[in-house]
């Protein structure tokens, strides 16, 4: 068990060197020069040579590269804005809280409500209550995020005056990006939890359960969610990094000074340590989060940590398979 | 034979209907179970008996199940609705008078499920929850049943999984840490945990190795008689129905084409149907070259003819046999046959 | 014909009276599936009616998508400008009519790049596995770590704004999706007997791909290329409304919204009507999808 999870932790490495290597890449490809974004336009050429010289401009790419990397790993350095010239990962620091908060909330949020709505859908399956749900689940799936965040806007800020329409540091200023970015988290998780719990009363052993001459509600609860739980933590996984890829929006249209708005403005800039330093964060963010959603799959399947735990040298499971090829 | 019945079905139908069709799964079937008899249920995959079983225990998936008709009595209670079904859309007070019976219905089916009739489900390898611990699985049918603390009932199914052969300590482990054979025992011990008056048990050994097979219908037979339970072995092996059964049904399509004591269907078969099912058994007494198959397939359920469902198959029939559905016909005291031809001049 | 008569069978003949009788394949089953389902219909005749407003735009549209009038700017909604106008003049009901000519399209072409390109990726992993579907494996992992968000951005921002650009940072995104489901769907049908039966009597690689594993992978792809439109089109107009990919004076719906947010207060019709027309065509792509699900996948009603 102990040593499936650092199997695990230290795929970290190899996942997130590849990152690197794109975004590395991707900076390599893009045309322009950056000593003339951090240098006033008034600049001689000796200034500019200096500037080459000590940022590396100069060296081979792979020098570049490598420079990068040791940078990261040993000094935590992703490289200096050029627009404020603070280094990235300070700014990035700064930031990140107000994403993480936004989108833990949200979460937090959305499985409170969603999974109720999954369930209680896929009970009443084809009942007036599941043509409801399902339908508000496909409704809150189709709408654009920022187009849902200027509506409400103009809905509780300019016109009933509930809500700041703005971030601006009070409790009241987090409820309106929390309330739309969990609107789409709500219609993904509670629509994942329908079909899994449809699959799921559908199974041999519910109909054990009934001929027990259980109630129907200890039924669905006990047998049924318990059965669930694997998809619904594998729905927090993959929502929370959805919800740090879409901080961006949410974030540019509230004016939160979070991660998400920093690569946003970045990109608008063509800012690329910045852009580079957003992406590997949150890259590094979402892998370490996919890692915990593994570790919790074990402690919520049985089957699986008997799997794991058992010494056998047969084949290689393929979660395990996959740390081995990774590294 | 003036002993009370334990279980009596009478002319039960039952349909599977959806936008695309109307499956006849169930076509008048009646039968009768004496306490402490175990009645064989012997047919093709897909001949109904499993929805028989089911309707039994008020488990039909509605919808898209649909009781046409019919009255299942359990030790003198009705078990299926009596109140008509509500026919249009408003008929309101129909529709509220059904609803309030079937929710009664309901209520009172939880206190025989798992306690009075229990039912063995066909793959042991599904049946059992697979993130619950098998010995919980046992204990929770005898806390809703028995009114036992949790220690108690710990204590109890312990008892009740090495009455099958499964060492105590293996309480607190997962279903699949279990072999097939003995997950099925498990499923045997849940059965049998309150000890109750009838055991639908569903092809209990067909998704069990050879080997396993007997162990587990030894034992199943064995406990049966320590409790003196009664049990429908729905099957489609004769040699299981030979080893521990005291009488037998042969379905075919949705119907009881057969019954009567093991005598009577081991050495008289009369409907084509059994006949045949029997030439294509291997007999160890009698020297044959070659097995004699059924030919052709049992008629799809979707589509039965008006007449004679074994009609397109059957080695004897004669023009006659299209004229209507045979009624069961009583040959011998208890032997009931559905048939025109092998019945003619044996009525009694 | 049957034993007894029910009220559903009756209903059901007279339904069936009218079925055409035929050989029944896989395919008609799941379409007669579709066809019934009112919800899956609905879909497809706003995907259709969508694509006529794209196709008929010129006629359609009583304005040029370019055509300011500043005589007429910031119009509420009226029966000259149905959707009003823009801080320009623009009329935006024609703006919104055109704007029909890049979602959909680039919508449909990614998904296309990203099926042939991830599609089949997955299926070579799936089939030939070990080492092949650790290396492409290992890739998409580190895919799968960018949030897609940001990879479309970051790509879009090295590529510069345009058409191809847009299109070629969305496929990029979407491949990894592809990968994966194409990937498992091969999966379920990979160890069957007659793809061992098949390799025994010597047919060749490519062909037992192409002749056994796609076509049983078939309603699993179609499901998620239907899935993969809709959220494509959500991601252009994420990118537009951003300010990266298609700006103004482009008239895709997420760069007209883009514009209007900033006249929101005075002016919310500018920002109401590009945002319903994405919402309806995401819908649309999902209620077809949805629909195409449960006629694929018949054990789910």
């Amino acid at each position: 068990m102990t040593k499936y999870i650092l199997k695990r932790i230290l795929y970290i490495i190899p996942v997130m060197f590849g990152v690197i290597v794109v975004v590395f890449l991707m900076k390599a490809a893009t045309p322009g020069d950056p000593v003339l974004e951090l240098l006033p336009a008034t600049a001689t050429e000796e200034q500019k040579d200096a500037m080459r010289e000590e940022l590396g401009l100069n060296d081979p790419l792979p020098i570049q590269f490598v420079d990068y990397v040791v940078g990261i790993v040993t000094r935590g350095d992703l490289g200096t804005s050029y627009k404020t010239k603070q280094p990235v990962m300070t700014e990035i620091l700064q930031r990140l809280p107000n994403t993480l908060i936004v989108a833990v909330l949200a979460m937090a949020l959305s499985q409170v409500i969603a999974t109720p709505l999954g369930i209680l859908a896929a009970v009443k399956q084809n009942t007036w209550i599941d043509n409801l749900i399902v339908f508000f689940t496909m409704v809150g799936a189709s709408l654009p995020t920022f187009w849902l965040a200027l509506m409400l806007i103009d809905l509780f800020s300019v016109r009933l005056h509930l809500v700041p329409s703005m971030y601006n540091g009070t409790v009241a200023g987090w409820v309106l990006p929390i309330i739309v970015v969990s609107f789409g988290a709500i219609s993904q998780t509670a629509k994942g939890v329908r079909t899994n719990m449809l699959e799921i009363i559908r199974q041999d052993y519910i109909r054990t359960a009934r001929a027990k001459g259980q109630k129907e509600s200890i039924v669905i609860f006990k047998h049924g969610f318990g059965n669930t739980l694997i998809p619904v933590i594998a729905g927090i996984g993959s929502g929370l990094s959805g919800q740090l890829g879409g901080a961006l929006i949410v974030e540019t249209v509230f004016a939160i000074p979070g991660v998400g708005k920093y690569v946003a403005d970045a990109v608008t800039a063509r800012n690329f340590p910045a852009v580079q330093g957003g992406v590997i964060v949150l890259a590094f963010i979402c892998t370490i989060i996919s890692i915990l959603v593994d570790v919790m799959y074990t402690v919520a399947d049985p089957r699986l940590k008997t799997n794991l735990m058992a010494p056998a040298k047969k084949k290689k499971s393929s979660k395990a398979a996959a740390a081995n090829g990774g590294a | 034979m003036s002993e009370k019945n334990l279980l009596s079905v009478r002319d039960l139908v039952v349909h599977y209907e959806t936008d695309e069709a109307v499956t006849e799964a169930v076509n008048d079937v009646s039968f009768d179970i004496k306490p402490g008899e175990i009645l064989g249920m012997v047919g093709e995959t897909g001949a109904g008996k499993t929805t028989i079983g089911m309707s039994i225990m008020g488990l039909l998936p509605k919808p898209p199940a649909h009781v046409i008709s019919g009255s299942i009595v359990f030790e003198g209670e009705e078990l299926l609705p009596t109140s008509p079904e509500p026919k249009k859309l408003f008929d309101f007070a129909i529709r509220r008078k059904r609803r309030h019976e079937e929710k009664g219905l309901e209520r009172m089916l939880r206190t025989i499920r798992g306690k009075k009739i229990t039912m063995m489900f066909q793959d042991p390898m599904t049946a059992l929850n697979p993130v619950m611990y098998v010995g919980d699985q046992i204990s929770e049918v005898l806390k809703i049943h028995e009114n036992l603390s949790d220690a108690d009932a710990v204590k109890r199914a312990c008892e009740i999984l090495e009455m099958v052969g499964i060492p105590a300590n293996r309480y607190k482990e997962y279903p699949h840490q279990f072999s097939g054979g003995m997950k099925q025992r498990v499923v045997i011990a849940i059965a049998l945990a309150c000890k109750p008056d009838l055991i639908i048990a569903d092809e209990p050994t067909t998704a069990l190795d050879v080997t396993i097979q007997a162990q587990v219908l030894a034992m199943m037979k064995d406990l049966q008689q320590k409790l003196g339970t009664a049990m429908i072995l729905i099957t489609h092996d004769f040699g299981v129905v030979a080893d521990i059964c005291d009488r037998c049904v042969v379905v075919y399509a949705g119907e009881i084409v057969e019954s009567g004591n093991l005598t009577h269907i081991f050495d008289n078969p009369m409907h084509p149907y059994t006949r045949g099912l029997f030439g294509s058994l291997p007999n160890l007494e009698v020297d044959t070259e070659r097995l004699t198959p059924i030919e052709g397939l049992m008629p799809n359920p979707m589509n039965l003819l008006p007449y004679c469902s074994f009609f397109t198959r059957c080695k004897e029939k004669c023009d006659d046999c299209m004229k209507g559905n045979p009624k069961l016909v009583e040959v011998e005291p208890g032997h009931l046959v559905r048939c025109f031809v092998t019945t003619a001049g044996k009525e009694k | 014909m049957s034993k007894i008569n029910t009220p559903a069978m009756e209903k059901l003949k007279k339904k069936n009276k009218y079925n055409e009788s035929g050989v029944s394949t896989p395919g008609k089953e799941a379409w007669k599936r579709l066809r019934r389902n009112k919800t899956a219909m609905a879909g497809m005749l706003i995907i259709l009616f969508l694509l006529a407003v794209a196709v008929l735009a010129d006629v359609i549209a009583p304005y040029g998508y370019r055509d300011q009038d500043y005589s007429a700017v910031m119009q509420p909604p009226s029966a000259a400008h149905l959707f009003g106008t823009d801080n320009l003049g623009r009329d935006i009901f024609s703006r919104c009519v055109y704007g029909a000519r890049y979602s959909l399209p680039i919508g449909v072409i990614c998904v296309l790049i990203g099926l042939v390109i991830g599609g089949g990726l997955g299926l070579v992993a799936a089939y030939f596995g070990g080492h092949t579907d650790n290396i492409i494996m290992r890739i998409i992992d580190v895919i799968q770590a960018i949030p897609s968000t940001m990879l479309c951005i970051a790509l879009v921002a090295i590529l510069g704004n345009g058409m191809w650009q847009l299109i070629v940072a969305i496929a990029a995104g979407s491949i990894q999706g592809m990968t994966k489901s194409v990937r498992a769907a091969i999966f379920m049908v990979r160890n069957n007997e007659y793809v061992d039966s098949s390799k025994s009597i010597g047919v060749s690689d490519g062909k037992i791909m192409l002749r056994h594993l796609v076509p049983n992978a078939v309603g699993m792809i179609v499901i998620n290329a239907v899935g993969g439109v809709s959220s494509n089109i959500l991601t252009i107009s994420t990118l537009s409304y951003i300010g990266v990919g298609l700006v103004s004076p482009t008239p895709e719906w997420g760069a007209i919204l883009s514009e209007g947010k900033t006249y929101m207060t005075v002016a919310p019709y500018m920002v109401l009507y590009p945002g319903l027309m994405i919402a309806i065509t995401v819908v649309a792509f999902n209620l077809f999808g949805n629909g195409l699900r449960d006629a694929l996948d018949p054990r789910m009603k």
